[in-house]
């Protein structure tokens, strides 16, 4: 694979991953402390709605009075981006970015199994990600806002939708298996 | 001090510190997921074929570090958990949802915020997922229209927490769900020697520690318990403001602090029958009037719309009480006097139930207010504290005049109002939404 190869953005040599066990502590203690300073768990997929509402608010102003959904976001004078989960969302990108630069893993390249194409593997990531975004705004949430934030406040709904995700995954995962294997 | 801190539940811009935190927060969220390996597909889709369970764990050790930590909290009576946002039930829509992020996860190879750990790092795959995520949730917001009624009522259990489910204390769920977890780890890497071929002697021994202080502090909280009812209703804090009209000035605003037993010692939270009627008619707030008297006392006589909570079943309809009535809801508690009714209001305000108040002289004094005129209710001499002081001639419940008075004939009553409405943080303020 190329990719592997090719030096990262600032030329910082690429460490490896810490183990599973010590990333699940320090997240364990990033979502208590949320919880115990503001009362709000973690999320980001409320974000996402959030951006859209404000750039269908922007476009079509009317299109929001006329879409229940939308009307609850961006009716009125409500501002969609005024949100907690806004800043959550710009943080956990510069996060992102900051951690991969200290660790030299800033490139531009496409993570994929071996026998599919960059193409496919990018059609297929469009689609999972529309996928995605469409169940976690009827679940009310995401593998973050419910699975992990509902996870430990003992939310019985996320605890159904945490497994309900799993199922979903490794019942769809043996028909999809060339995409990644 | 109480967590969370009150000005830190949502953002505001009147407060623009919490713009940062909030963002401080997301930073160390996706700083934490990237180095995790998260930033990386092939990592996350691994989990579904056996040969790295590194979601599993990653989810798991965070879940079950962050349940200890604030169920601890919440039994040492630092953190208040009915401020902390549980995710309200939907059973239906969360499980069809459910199902379907799972196919994303498994087509897409991320999950949304993963795809931000992979899109900041320059992964091409992961900045198309997050492109797709905005057309997703966009198609959501436009087709949502057609099944409207069952999202928003499809198995709606409002707030429900597991230990409510299963009807055992909250310190035990979270001792089942670390056993659960540590059998998951044990497990998974059981599949990854397996599936992964990979050699767990070179897993650091560490982590077996980790495991024994994890469970460790699980029984802990299962030891430490829930605060009792005394404790937090000692904790509550009231605020009452008092503005002093200046001549040539501007008015002076007083802020005073009281305890729960200063409000009651200073009559703050006693309304006259006339407050608690014309409540009914003000358009600024939802009166629920709470008449926790006996069946019996309730059958002679009551006031049109009260509900009937004996003081004993109190407990009961604390859970609907806190479960997310209209924030501008206040609980009016009644009884004959005001001796049950203190008792009551005692019991919703340690159970962070917010706006109760106690109906002054109770219903007695509602009669003696409202019913003077009607010669049908005659005094009973002999009544004790907090039993009814009238004699009434049948058991005719709200069908005495004085049970629901005219609104024409009281429209004008003079009344000193104490309600002051206290309105819970927005709904929208927690959660995914």
């Amino acid at each position: 694979m190329t990719a592997q190869t090719k030096r990262s953005i600032f030329n910082r040599p690429e460490k490896t991953y810490v183990h599973p066990y010590f990333g699940g502590l320090v997240l364990g203690i990033v979502l208590f402390l949320a919880f115990f300073l503001t009362g709000n768990g973690l999320g980001s997929s409320g974000a996402t709605s959030r951006i859209d509402a404000a750039l269908v608010d922007a476009i079509s102003p009317s299109h929001v009075d006329n879409t229940p959904y939308l009307l609850k976001l961006a009716g009125g004078d409500k501002n969609p981006l005024d949100d907690w989960i806004v800043p959550v969302f710009f943080g956990a990108l510069l996060g992102g970015f900051t951690s991969g630069a200290f660790n030299g893993r800033l490139k531009f390249m496409t993570t994929k199994g071996p026998n599919i194409s960059n193409r496919t593997r990018w059609l297929m990531s469009f689609l999972g990600g529309v996928l995605f975004l469409y169940g976690a705004r009827m679940a009310r949430g995401c593998t973050s806002g419910q699975a992990l934030s509902g996870g430990a406040t003992l939310a019985a709904g996320s605890w159904a939708i945490m497994f309900a995700i799993f199922g979903g995954a490794y019942a769809t995962a043996y028909f999809v298996r060339k995409f990644w294997l | 001090m109480n967590f969370p801190l009150p000005s830190l539940v949502a953002v505001s811009a009147a407060n623009p510190w919490t713009y940062v935190l909030f963002a401080v927060i997301g930073f160390a969220f996706g700083y934490t997921l990237e180095m995790s390996g998260f930033g990386d597909s092939r990592k996350l889709a691994a989990q579904f074929y056996f040969t790295e369970m590194t979601v599993l764990k990653v989810m798991f050790t965070a879940i079950t570090v962050a349940m200890v930590l604030l169920f601890g909290a919440v039994g040492l009576g630092v953190l208040d958990f009915s401020q902390v946002w549980v995710n309200p039930t939907y059973l239906a829509s969360g499980i069809i949802g459910g199902l379907i992020m799972g196919v994303g996860f498994i087509v897409g190879g991320f999950c949304p915020t993963t795809s931000l750990a992979s899109a900041s790092t320059g992964k091409i795959d992961g900045m198309l997922f997050m492109f797709g995520g905005f057309v997703g949730a966009f198609l959501f917001g436009e087709t949502e229209k057609y099944f409207d009624g069952w999202y928003t009522n499809a198995g709606y259990y409002g707030r429900l927490t597991l230990d409510q489910v299963f009807g055992i204390p909250v310190g035990a769920v979270v001792v089942i769900v670390i056993l659960m977890a540590l059998f998951m780890f044990w497990g998974g890497e059981q599949l990854e020697r397996i599936f992964g071929k990979k050699d767990l002697s070179k897993e650091p021994k560490l982590r077996i520690a980790g495991a024994a202080a994890l469970f460790a502090a699980a029984v802990a909280v299962l030891a430490i318990g829930n605060p009792t009812l005394e404790e937090k209703y000692n904790k509550v804090k009231f605020t009452r403001t008092e503005t002093i009209e200046q001549l040539n000035a501007d008015p002076i605003i007083n802020t005073y602090i009281y305890t729960a037993d200063e409000m009651l010692e200073n009559r703050l939270v006693f309304i006259t029958p006339a407050e608690a009627f014309k409540a009914k008619y003000n358009q600024s707030m939802n009166p629920v009037y709470l008449d926790v008297r006996s069946e019996a006392d309730y059958n002679l006589y009551h006031i049109e719309n009260a509900v009937n909570v004996p003081l004993d079943r109190l407990t009961e309809v604390i859970p609907v009480l806190l479960s997310e009535p209209p924030a501008n809801t206040v609980f009016i508690l009644m009884s004959n006097d005001e001796t049950a009714a203190v008792s009551a209001w005692k019991t919703l305000v340690g159970s962070s139930v917010p706006n109760v108040y106690i109906l002054e002289g109770g219903v007695n004094n509602w009669i003696a207010f409202f019913g003077k005129d009607d010669k049908t209710l005659q005094p009973a001499p002999n009544a004790g504290d907090d039993q009814l002081g009238y004699i009434f001639p049948a058991a005719l419940g709200s069908r005495y005049e004085s049970c629901d008075p005219s609104p024409i004939e009281y429209e004008k009553l003079e009344f000193e109002a104490k309600i002051k409405l206290q309105l819970k943080r927005d709904k929208s303020g927690g959660g995914c939404g």
